[in-house]
């Protein structure tokens, strides 16, 4: 456990280090500040944009951690060989694998925390300049503590994003590959909702199967998805919906992450 | 005294051509055993195989057939990596730790805690000689500076066995003496060390036995006097302040004279022949001794030798 503790805040010290939080951070200050200036072009609808925006730019800056991060957590100590004096210490393979996924899955907690605090925030401002009476008219308050529900599960989306990209690396020698292939299961993750829905026009019921298939298979990120639900407050989310994708997520990042760490105890370093 | 390291028949193929069907053997029914307080030297051309001998024995490699064991344990194993401290060759490191955080990473790693963990890392890099420049970040260091850093990681957990692959590369002279002293304070200590490397001074300056590689074939093993003795030439002996006549007449006894710069001249004596009297020679003709150096066998003589 210790030794996995250390991996992990290795991993955090250096994407701090490395200034992608930083770098992360900028972006989301500018779309913060953009959305302020939307807002007061669109007078009255400025609360559900900032809202919208917000939760987006969380969304998003977790995504391109996740991945851009996630696919060289592995691969980049390999390819500038840190790991042969690294694992010529007596940490265990699926310690080092773990303790990496830990790493970093806190390093985005932790900026999904600070941009949610900044959101919060900017709420508590925008609701001191709004009349009461006006607020009383929306279907939500303007601090509303249900935006949580939203920002857990995209929370629970990037530790799986993060799981998909961390078994990439594993095997890939190529990190652009690794991205590209997390960004595709992604994608078809977004998508998998209308795949498992999919009934063939003509008769090809072989190619409906598949396609059924690969939705049941790939992770399934559309089901993270209520931002849009939680902002306009329908329709209502309830708790045990947030808790069952958790739990969905938990034990898929578990297998991925299994998975990796059984593929990393194989290779040799060359 | 006990084994430390034992190297049994051991034999390692990587796949090539572009589907990994073809064999390349790296190493082939390699058997070698250290016991403990020996400085052990592999040597060899390169590409003979030195480090992936070394890599084997880290088990950052699995081997294709034969065994590894590091007292007593498999290769590999926890209790095996414990017992090894592993300099990679060129190692590189993490950018943005300082050497102070790097190691103390690593002892982490190595289970050490609290100020025991602080004192065995400022011991390893008081022991490679690294002084302010352990707080600044690895980025800033130069190739010395980070061979220096990847021996102190090495000794951090002070380890019974220290494996290190080319040591002295990248290191200017007063590095590789200091390198030197380090092995030779740690065999003092009661630790063993392997080390490779392709130049025979080093092995002959530190190790009690060497072996040589060739094509992943042990080609030659045992002391090191052994092995270059049977190969023994002259001595060069470099001489300054010599008249002309003096020279001439010094000529002589020697096989080859070479005037290096006025007064000055290198004479190469005859296989076998002690250098002193020709010493005294120089000395009584008013000159003075400035080398005497015996002309060995290096390691490229050995191997063409045993190649052959
Ligand atoms: N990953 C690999 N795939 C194929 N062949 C390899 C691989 N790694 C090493 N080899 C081959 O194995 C042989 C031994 O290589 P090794 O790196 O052990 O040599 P070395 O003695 O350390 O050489 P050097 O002095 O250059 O460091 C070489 O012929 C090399 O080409
Ligand atoms: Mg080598």
């Amino acid at each position: 456990m210790r030794r996995i503790r250390l991996v992990a805040w290795h991993v955090f010290k250096e994407s701090v280090r490395d200034r992608v939080l930083l770098a992360i951070a900028a972006f989301a200050v500018v779309l913060v500040v953009a959305s302020v200036l939307i807002g007061q072009i669109t007078a009255g609808q400025d609360v559900k944009i900032i809202k919208d925006i917000g939760l987006a730019t969380l969304e998003l800056s977790g995504v391109l951690m996740a991945v851009f991060i996630g696919v060289g957590l592995v691969a980049r100590e390999i390819e500038r060989r840190s790991i042969y004096s690294l694992l010529a210490k007596p940490v265990a393979r699926w310690e080092f694998v773990v303790g990496k996924y830990i790493g970093l899955v806190g390093t985005i907690a932790f900026n999904v925390t600070l941009m949610t605090v900044a959101l919060f925030l900017m709420l508590a401002y925008l609701q001191w300049k709004t009349p009461d009476e006006v607020e009383r008219a929306w279907l939500t308050p303007v601090v509303d503590p249900g935006l949580l529900k939203a920002v857990i599960l995209i929370g629970a989306e990037l530790a799986l994003l993060t799981a998909v990209a961390l078994f990439f690396s594993t095997f890939s020698s190529s990190g652009l590959l690794s991205a590209g292939l997390t960004l595709g299961v992604f994608v078809v993750g977004l998508l998998s909702e209308d795949l498992r829905g999919f009934t063939a026009v003509d008769s090809s019921q072989v190619l409906a199967f598949v396609v059924r298939a690969v939705g049941v298979v790939v992770p399934a990120f559309s089901a993270f998805d209520i931002k849009a639900d939680v902002v306009n407050g329908r329709p209502p989310v309830p708790w045990a919906y947030v808790g069952l994708t958790i739990v969905y997520a938990t034990c898929y990042a578990s297998a991925l992450v299994g998975g990796a760490a059984a593929i990393f105890s194989r290779r040799e370093f060359t | 005294m006990s084994l430390v390291l034992q190297i049994e028949r051991l034999t390692k193929d990587f796949p090539t051509g572009r589907l990994g069907r073809g064999r390349h053997r790296a190493l082939d029914d390699v058997t070698l055993a250290l016991s403990s307080g020996e400085v052990f030297g592999l040597l060899g051309p390169n590409g003979a195989g030195k480090t992936t001998t070394l890599k084997l024995i880290v088990g950052l490699l699995r081997p294709t057939a034969g065994h590894v064991t590091v007292l007593g344990h498999a290769a590999g194993a926890r209790p095996a990596r414990e017992a090894i401290g592993f300099l990679p060759e060129h190692p590189v490191f993490y950018d943005h730790l300082t050497a102070e955080e790097l190691l103390a990473y690593f002892a982490g790693l190595c289970g050490m805690t609290g100020p025991e963990r602080t004192r065995r890392v400022s011991a390893a890099l008081d022991d490679v000689r690294l002084d302010e420049a352990r707080r600044r970040p690895l980025r800033q260091y130069s190739k010395g500076m980070l061979q220096r850093v990847g021996l102190a990681q090495a000794l951090v957990h002070d380890p019974a066995l220290i494996i290190l692959d080319e040591p002295m590369s990248g290191l200017d002279p007063i590095g590789r003496r200091d390198v030197r002293e380090l092995i030779l304070r740690l065999r003092d200590a009661g630790r063993t060390v392997l080390f490779s490397s392709h130049i025979l001074s080093d092995a002959e300056a530190l190790c009690s036995r060497v072996a040589i590689l060739s094509r992943g074939r042990v080609v030659a093993r045992g002391a090191i006097g052994d092995l270059t003795s049977k190969h023994a030439g002259g001595w060069e002996v470099v001489a300054a302040d010599l008249s002309p006549a003096a020279a001439t007449s010094l000529q002589q006894t020697a096989t080859r004279v070479t005037r290096i710069a006025h007064g000055r001249y290198s004479f190469e004596l005859p296989a076998g022949e002690r250098p002193e009297p020709f010493i005294a020679a120089v000395a009584s003709a008013g000159g003075t001794l400035v080398s005497a150096v015996p002309v060995r066998a290096t390691l490229e003589d050995v191997f063409v030798e045993r190649v052959s």
